[in-house]
């Protein structure tokens, strides 16, 4: 008997080995441990022992068993493993298909600058005011100290709704309209749509986008608005940008000045973008003329404070290379995808 | 303002200066003269020297051409043949030698010309860049020869022979400064920046004949309008050519030479800035002039052959019976200098800025002298510059002059005066700068400064306040010299509730998948007709541009669908395959001419391509809605707006609010377009979006106990609007329905004609305990109940 329970262990021990698929070991199982398998066969014969036979025997038979169990249980292990391989080679899929998404839009290229622009202010403290397209020219002129019949006017050829009602050529009336609302301190940025009859080409637009600054309050120096404005620089272009100040004319701020920054491709030995000056010319500002600070309210002889308006169009241009703003307002979605 | 180094050098030395072209450019734009760009005259032109025809003979195979021998100061003579016929043996001409460029950038080499060598070119005035009127005495279509106003020495560079060798500097001078429109004011700020002195020249003029009272009486009878008239007069005059040094001064700041004495009225313009004036005595009705306003009805025939009919408010310039100039713009039709021409009145004026401006305007004439009146000239300078003209009638031998001058003289001569405040310059700007430097830069650039008073020069119009002295000092200090410094102080600043709300909106937009676009507030009146708008909507009652630009452009936009439409047909128009689209729009509401119009915002949406149909459009709108905390809102079918599909559009309010118009664009909307596809387009009013949004934001716990879920389907009419049987189900279920989905809607055979079957999935909760399946069976009775009132029949 004790050779026929070897005879089990090899046999169901060779099964195993062919057994190659999880049903093949139910089959062995069931061919050898089952109610009607092998080892039960001969489990049954062992009322024919003797009483010393039987632990004997009875022990073989239970390692028999626990044996075969076990090696099932390994070879289950095996065939499991090897079929999930087979099951991953055959989930293998082309890695490189195109993923599945939903397209998500994009922000114009004016938006994304301009988002930045009043993000890099917000964290020095300035409030983004608005004002009116439409306005009286009494804000967009005579208020900033351009009477009618002044020769400034020339450079802002302006859309009139009436002699006295106009399209603003400058983001510069929120000065004005936020001075008579509030009290100094005023820290502001404007940003907002202007208006100029300038025929459309590749670098004028009849509509176009300034971003006005306003500081007033006691002891605002130009210091003040060139640290300001080197700030906002190097935020914008990076902290190895510098900025260059050059007199100019404007009848609403004293001193005045055009403001450039280091060329931010060339860093300022000269390169095509800056037309081999090193500088780029980015905005005008300067100290709030005493007659503006007096309209818009304030007392010029307590506050003083500074301004300044940057071109939108021009900073977006600059940043990703556009040499046609009429492609900001076509629209073209394979323009704006690109950003 | 183009300005010849030649002619600066007459009032700087600039062999103290010593600093390149580029670095003068540098130099004088940190001060505070801006400087567009710098040339040297010739610089196009290369290898082109003084030559001498020593010999010409016929071309042996043409009855034309000419071959020369010419000596260019070389060992060898060159050989150059030539199809001019202006030489003769002993011409001084440009020699354009092997290997040399002429004007216009053509390369000259040596070559064959019908088989004979010629070794070069002989050039014409164009093919040096020039014309008649830099060397009248040379012919335009034949070889230029060399007058004795030129260098003629053999092989010199021809640039330096006949003076086209000038550096031209360009600035760009701002309006409060017409006084730098000048050699003489550049020369100052030249002076200043350099701190070198500045060279002024006093005008003499030696006595000459006569005596102007006999010729001569001014009146000004407007003196609000002109404030001073200075007139001089010359008798015999000799019109010709002017010498070489002044016809080089004019070329080199862009003014055309024509004859001695309208040279000298245009040299004199550039080189003080003052605008002058000459005409002929013969037709000054009693010579006299009279400084006045136009009179009603009066008409002049200006100088360019034009009838103009002038109002009470110009300035004419008139003698006993009529006007002969509008004042300060331009002269009438007899001022010229003609070939009879024997007795000239020069006019030296000084007139008010804005009334020359309005004039001008009104005439529709800008002149080089409006240009310049109408930003404020300075009076004081008026008999200077009349008696430069004179100096430069006799240094030119152009006429004799008639001793003395009249001048009629209304101007105010207080000086502007402003306490001289070292201390507060220094606050202002942010710097620390003695009073004695700051003494010194005013004193550089004409201003007086004594006993504690500044006295601004009388040129300086555009000086007023201390902020102006301030900006004298800051330029001269330099402005790149101020310490850059961080604003003191604290500020609260941040986005307002309307701005946070804004880009919580675009950012939705672009999680959508719809890409921002910016189009212009301004748009055709026809865009209305196009949108198919009703003739008597309130919409079509916008902001006129008065002057606009074109049609096109010409009325503020009350929507901004039509800018949307726009776009989308470009897309179309370029081929691509779909558009997602959104633009946050301003809109402009006319409150008529006394009032600023209403500025709302209006987020308009557009798209089209495969797999957009108006639920992908609605898709956004609802995702926008619930962003926004927006439940609840009634949607109804919208049949009456032209623009939209009359079966395929909604309108979407919440408390009696309007707030979306969405749907799929009309066919003839779309036809106005030529979008040969279908498109989708909502309109979202921001400021009532903004006034029901609820964007508080309360934690609900989550839920504890298990939901039951019952899936019900209806049979209803086709038309029934689902939403109608969804609230009527929600208000039949009560607080225990969480949520109500609707998974699907079938139309066919099996539910009959114009019928339609609705199916839900509805899942029942509460809060508080596990709902048994009586209390959901009891919901559902209800619901069942509730729709079969709208005419919906549960579908077993």
């Amino acid at each position: 008997m004790k050779q026929q329970l070897e005879n089990i262990r090899i046999a169901a021990e060779e099964a195993l080995k062919s057994a190659s698929s999880l049903q093949d070991l139910d089959n062995v199982r069931v061919q050898y441990l089952g109610k009607k398998g092998e080892l039960t066969a001969v489990l049954k014969q062992m009322g024919g022992l003797s009483a010393e036979e039987r632990p004997v025997i009875g022990q073989i038979a239970n390692e028999v068993r626990e044996q075969i169990t076990a090696e099932i249980e390994a070879r289950k292990a095996e065939i499991q493993a090897e079929e999930q391989e087979k099951q991953l080679q055959n989930e293998t899929i082309d890695v490189t298909l195109p993923g599945k998404t939903e397209a998500l839009g994009h922000k114009h290229p004016l938006s994304i600058v301009l988002d930045e622009v009043k993000e890099i202010f917000l964290g020095m403290g300035f409030d983004v005011a608005e004002g009116p397209e439409v306005e009286w020219d009494h804000y967009n002129f005579e208020a900033l100290n351009i009477p009618k019949d002044h020769p400034a006017r020339d450079t802002q050829d302006t859309f009139y709704i009436t002699e006295n009602m106009l399209l603003r050529t400058q983001t510069s009336p929120v000065q004005i309209r936020v001075m008579e609302k509030k009290e100094p301190p005023i820290r502001i940025i404007a940003p907002g749509r202007v208006y100029r009859s300038d025929a459309v080409d590749a670098t004028h637009s009849p509509l176009f986008h300034q971003i006005e600054g306003l500081v007033v309050d006691e002891g605002i120096t130009m210091g003040d608005l060139k640290g300001t404005l080197e700030t906002w620089a190097r935020k914008l272009y990076g902290e190895d940008t510098n900025i260059r100040l050059r007199p100019h004319h404007f009848p609403f701020t004293e001193p005045s000045c055009e403001i450039d920054i280091s060329c931010f491709k060339c860093g300022g030995v000269g390169c095509p973008m800056c037309k081999n000056e090193g500088w780029i010319e980015i905005l005008g500002g300067g100290m709030v003329h005493p007659k503006v600070l007096e309209n818009g309210g304030v007392d010029p002889e307590k506050y003083s404070g500074f301004a300044f308006g940057i071109g939108l169009e021009r900073i977006v241009m600059f940043r990703f290379g556009l040499d046609d703003m009429r492609m900001l307002y076509e629209n073209d979605m394979r323009f704006l995808e690109q950003f | 303002m183009y300005l010849s180094k030649r002619w600066l050098a007459e009032f700087v030395d600039l062999d103290k200066i010593n600093v390149s072209d580029k670095q003068y450019a540098e130099d004088l734009t940190i001060s505070g003269s801006k400087v567009e760009s710098f040339k040297k005259e010739g610089s196009e032109l290369s290898n082109i020297v003084v030559g001498k025809v020593e010999s010409l003979e016929r071309h042996p195979d043409s009855d034309h051409l000419w071959v020369c021998q010419i000596d260019v100061g070389a060992e060898e003579k060159l050989q150059i043949v030539t199809g001019a016929q202006n030489l003769t043996a002993g011409d001084i001409v440009p020699v354009a030698l092997n290997k040399s460029v002429v004007a216009g950038g053509h390369k000259i080499t040596t070559g064959k010309l019908r088989g004979v060598k010629s070794e070069g070119m002989m050039c014409s005035l164009g093919e040096l860049g020039l014309t008649a009127h830099d060397f009248p005495y040379a012919i335009e279509d034949g070889i230029f020869v060399l007058g004795d106003d030129c260098d003629k020495t053999l092989g010199m560079d021809i640039r330096d022979a006949i003076g086209l060798n000038d550096i031209v500097t360009e600035f760009e001078i701002t309006s409060n400064r017409p006084d730098c429109l000048s050699v003489i004011g550049l020369a100052r700020e030249t002076a200043a920046t350099y701190k070198v002195p500045l060279k002024l020249h006093t005008p003499e003029v030696k006595p000459g004949i006569e005596d102007i009272k006999d010729y001569l009486k001014v009146d000004i009878e407007a003196p609000d309008k002109c404030y001073r008239y200075v007139g001089g007069v010359v008798k015999n005059v000799r019109v010709k050519e002017s010498p070489r040094w002044m016809r080089e001064r004019l070329r080199a700041s862009g003014v055309r030479p024509i004859n001695n004495i309208v040279d000298i009225t245009n040299y004199i313009m550039l080189e003080y800035g003052q605008p002058m004036h000459a005409f002929d005595l013969r037709f000054l009705e009693g010579n006299h002039v009279i400084v006045r306003n136009a009179k009603k009805g009066e008409t002049i025939t200006t100088l360019d052959g034009e009838e103009r009919e002038l109002s009470e408010e110009m300035l004419v310039i008139a003698d006993e019976k009529k006007p002969v100039a509008v004042a300060g713009v331009m002269g009438g039709e007899y001022s010229g200098i003609m070939d009879d021409t024997n007795t000239i009145v020069f006019e030296s004026a000084c007139f008010n800025g804005p009334s020359v401006r309005r004039t001008a305007k009104a005439l529709g004439m800008r002149t080089e002298a409006s240009g310049r009146f109408e930003k404020q000239l300075n009076p004081d300078d008026c008999d200077a510059c009349l008696l430069r003209a004179l100096e430069l009638v006799q240094m030119l031998d152009a006429g004799d002059v008639v001793n003395g001058t009249v001048d009629c003289d209304k101007s105010d001569k207080t000086p502007v005066t402003l306490p001289f405040d070292p201390e507060w310059t220094n606050k202002f700007i942010g710097i620390n700068v003695s009073a004695d430097e700051q003494k010194a830069i005013l004193e550089r650039i004409g201003f007086k400064v004594e006993n504690g008073t500044i006295y601004a020069p009388s040129f300086r119009i555009d000086i007023e306040h201390q902020a102006d002295i301030s900006e004298e000092i800051a330029r001269f200090f330099g402005y790149n010299n101020i310490e850059n410094h961080e604003i003191h102080g604290v500020a609260k600043a941040g986005p307002t509730d309307r701005q946070k709300f804004n880009r919580l909106v675009e950012n939705t937009m672009l999680s959508c998948g719809l890409s921002e676009i910016q189009t212009f507030s301004f748009i055709s009146p026809k865009a209305y007709d196009k949108i198919d708008l009703p003739k008597d909507s309130k919409m079509r009652n916008c902001v006129v541009i008065s002057n606009p630009l074109g049609e096109d452009t010409s009325v503020m936009r009350t929507t901004a669908i039509p800018s949307m439409l726009e776009v989308l047909r470009t897309n179309f128009n370029n081929r691509n395959e779909k558009a997602f689209l959104y633009e946050l729009a301003t809109t402009y509401t006319s409150n008529g001419l006394e009032e600023l119009p209403d500025e709302n915002q209006e987020l308009v949406l557009g798209m089209y391509g495969k797999d957009v149909d108006y639920f992908a459009l609605k898709g956004v709108v609802e995702e926008l809605l619930k962003v926004c905390g927006i439940e609840d809102y009634d949607v109804e079918p919208k049949k009456n707006c032209p623009t939209f599909h009359p079966g395929r559009t909604a309108k979407i309010t919440k408390d009696d609010k309007s707030l979306v118009l969405l749907g799929e664009v009309h066919p003839k909307v779309l036809g106005n377009y030529e979008i040969e596809t279908k498109a989708y387009v909502a309109t979202i009013n921001m400021e009532n979006l903004f006034e029901i949004a609820n964007l508080t934001r309360v934690y609900k716990a989550l839920p504890k106990y298990p939901a039951t879920t019952r899936d019900l389907a209806f049979v209803c009419d086709a038309d029934l609007p689902v939403l109608l049987l969804e609230k009527a189900i929600k208000g039949a279920c009560g607080k225990i329905l969480e949520s109500i989905q609707l998974f699907d809607v079938y139309q066919g055979a099996q539910v009959g004609e114009n019928k339609k079957s609705v199916a839900f999935n509805l899942k029942f909760r509460s809060a508080e305990r596990t709902l048994t399946d009586e209390e959901c069976n009891g919901a559902v009775k209800k619901a069942i109940k509730a729709v079969s009132d709208l005419g919906a029949i549960l579908r077993s």
